[in-house]
């Protein structure tokens, strides 16, 4: 799903109340400043790839075949956050960033990639738009915090700007992986069925609706998790200033 | 000695005065109250004072004078009018964060002054272990035979309640029916649990059920299926199978027994595990927790008896609980006691 939870108790714990960091060391630090600024320049190329195909053929359609590659590239790269959790130089949890990321990796490959048809939907460049914006203002945020030194702006940016594009990133996933199921089913993508010798069957198209089921519950947990982040994070700063 | 019930009003306002010693539901008192014997000494008596307060709002509960030092603390019972605060979800702690006494402790033996401060905690609603085992056990094997037999809108219409042509199939449904009935069993006979109840009721029964129900319900689909393809190296397979099986569950039982042994009845002591005169159970020389060794034994033997992926699927997400389970046993007892086999592992001779 486009989201920007995982981090979000990092950016609790640097930002609000006491510093109660025990964050990571030095070389931890130093690596972690070069993947998030890595993130944020591969995700302002796919930003930058996209302006430019819209310029150059006039339309919204078929944006996603000018940054297919970086988009596959830097969406995998995510994985590797799952792994600063794991390894505890990033303090969050390693369940909810795994999902998070393998939402994300199963929408580009498992449903973009695999079904070719859907790749022209107009619902891509949706959700691609929504992740682009998002991850560019997440990595700044991150790399900023890193370096103690985060402009009120990209804090604001960062627990305001998800309002929209999570709704929109999520109606565009939806979206594509709904067009996605008549091909599926077609042909049998993905799916094993009996007999088999080891009495197993998938079937990837009731999976996919079942994963479209799933949203409706997991989205507006998310979604209000955010939105309480928001209050915890941004309230404070308008109560001094009311102060004064 | 009862538990000494201790009247509490509706838990906000203060009583004083000597406890009333009216027994209480001795859910906890099946503790061994460290009763030293009389010290025939002249000296004064040492009494403490007991105050108890709600954790979370810091009201007293009561107040105790003359409480005589070896008194075990978790038999302030608090007897409360209603009778939904049972014992079983009180939980008296010296700290409102810290963990609840135990039953055997001793208010002399405790970091207390002479005035003893208590904080109250209520645990939630509480279950009790065989309940929940009882609700895990039955669900599959009901479920799976409701598969078995082809109950109708599982398979298509054509197959209700048809019996499958591979003797493999009934093979195994009698495998997995006796497992769970021998759960069952155990469960009301031969388990003896450490505390009465699970913690945390909420939580923990729909999960555990859904894992177990879940799982017994995807496997049955499969073996039960019309289309079920038998093992590929037929009787040898099965009849190997068959024999791992029926050997780890014997030795499962085996080791269920001797831990049931080791603890008499109303106990929860805790004792190292040897072997005894059953060979079953001379697994104890290598491992700290063979009811799991052989738990994952059967499973190993049923996938290979059903040759059924998402059976191999069940015994591989239950030997990784298994040995989380089975490394925490382990840590906790090299912790109580010093003199432990060095030569065990928790789950997997020499391995894991």
């Amino acid at each position: 799903m486009s989201g920007a939870a995982p981090g979000t108790s990092k950016a609790a714990h640097s930002d609000v109340g006491p510093k109660k960091k025990k964050g990571p060391g030095a070389l931890a630090t130093a690596y972690l400043v070069i993947y998030n600024v890595v993130m944020t320049a591969g995700w302002l190329v796919i930003a930058v790839g996209l302006v430019r195909a819209y310029l150059a053929r006039g339309s919204y359609h078929g944006l996603y075949y000018s940054i297919e590659k970086p988009l596959k590239f830097f969406q995998t790269g995510a994985i590797l956050e799952i792994l600063h959790c794991a390894v505890g130089i990033v303090p969050s949890s390693v369940v909810l960033t795994g999902f998070q990321v393998m939402s994300r990796v199963f929408l580009t490959w498992a449903v973009t990639h695999s079904v070719r048809e859907v790749q022209s939907e107009d619902s891509v460049l949706l959700f691609v738009t929504a992740w682009t914006v998002t991850e560019i203002i997440r990595y700044s945020f991150y790399t900023f915090s890193l370096l103690n030194h985060l402009p009120y702006l990209i804090k604001w940016a960062r627990y305001t700007f998800f309002i929209v594009l999570y709704p929109m990133g999520v109606t565009g996933e939806l979206l594509t992986i709904y067009a996605a199921l008549p091909y599926v089913q077609k042909t049998g993508l993905y799916s094993v069925t009996l007999p088999n010798k080891y009495n197993f069957s998938f079937d990837y198209y009731t999976f996919l609706i079942l994963v479209m089921i799933s949203y409706i519950p997991l989205f507006p947990q998310l979604y209000f998790h955010m939105i309480r982040q928001r209050k915890k994070v941004l309230g404070h700063i308008e109560d001094y200033s009311k102060v004064e | 000695m009862d538990a000494l019930a201790l009247e509490a009003t509706s838990g906000k306002k203060t009583t004083n005065g000597a406890a009333a010693a009216a027994p209480a539901a001795p859910a906890p008192a099946q503790a061994p109250v460290k009763r030293k014997p009389a010290k025939k000494t002249k000296k004064a008596v040492v009494f403490f004072e007991v105050e108890i307060l709600d954790a979370k709002t810091k009201d007293k509960l009561c107040f105790l004078d003359k409480v005589r030092t070896h008194f075990p603390s978790n038999l302030f019972v608090l007897s409360v009018s209603d009778p939904q605060w049972y014992p079983a979800r009180q939980s008296i702690r010296l700290d409102p964060k810290g963990k609840s006494l135990k039953d055997e402790d001793v208010l002399q033996h405790l970091p207390v002054g002479t005035t003893a401060t208590f904080y109250f905690r209520d645990l939630g609603a509480q279950i009790s272990w065989v309940t929940v085992f009882l609700t895990e056990y039955t669900g599959p094997l009901v479920i799976y035979l409701m598969f078995y037999f082809r109950v109708p809108f599982i398979y298509a219409p054509k197959y209700d309640f048809t019996t499958s042509k591979h003797w493999v199939v009934h093979l195994a449904c009698m495998c997995h029916s006796f497992h769970y009935v021998k759960r069952l069993l155990e469960t009301l006979f031969v388990h003896r649990f450490s505390h009465g109840t699970m913690p945390n009721v909420a939580l923990p029964p729909p999960y555990n059920c859904t894992y177990y129900w879940g799982f017994a319900a995807w496997m049955a689909y499969y073996i039960n299926h019309p289309l079920y393809t038998p093992p590929i190296y037929g009787e040898q397979q099965i009849r190997l199978a068959l024999i791992i099986f029926l050997f780890c569950q014997i030795g499962n039982f085996s080791i269920h027994v001797a831990l049931r042994n080791l603890r008499p009845p109303g106990s929860k002591t805790r004792k190292i595990p040897y072997p005894t005169k059953n060979p079953f159970t001379w697994i104890f020389l290598l491992v700290s927790c063979p009811n799991y060794t052989y738990e994952l034994g059967s499973w190993l033997g049923f996938t290979l008896m059903t040759q059924c992926l998402p059976v191999a699927f069940f015994t591989l997400v239950g030997f990784i609980q298994m040995t989380v389970w089975a490394k925490g046993k382990h840590r906790s007892y090299l912790k109580e006691f010093r003199d432990y086999p060095p030569l065990r592992s928790p789950i997997l001779p020499f391995i894991l």
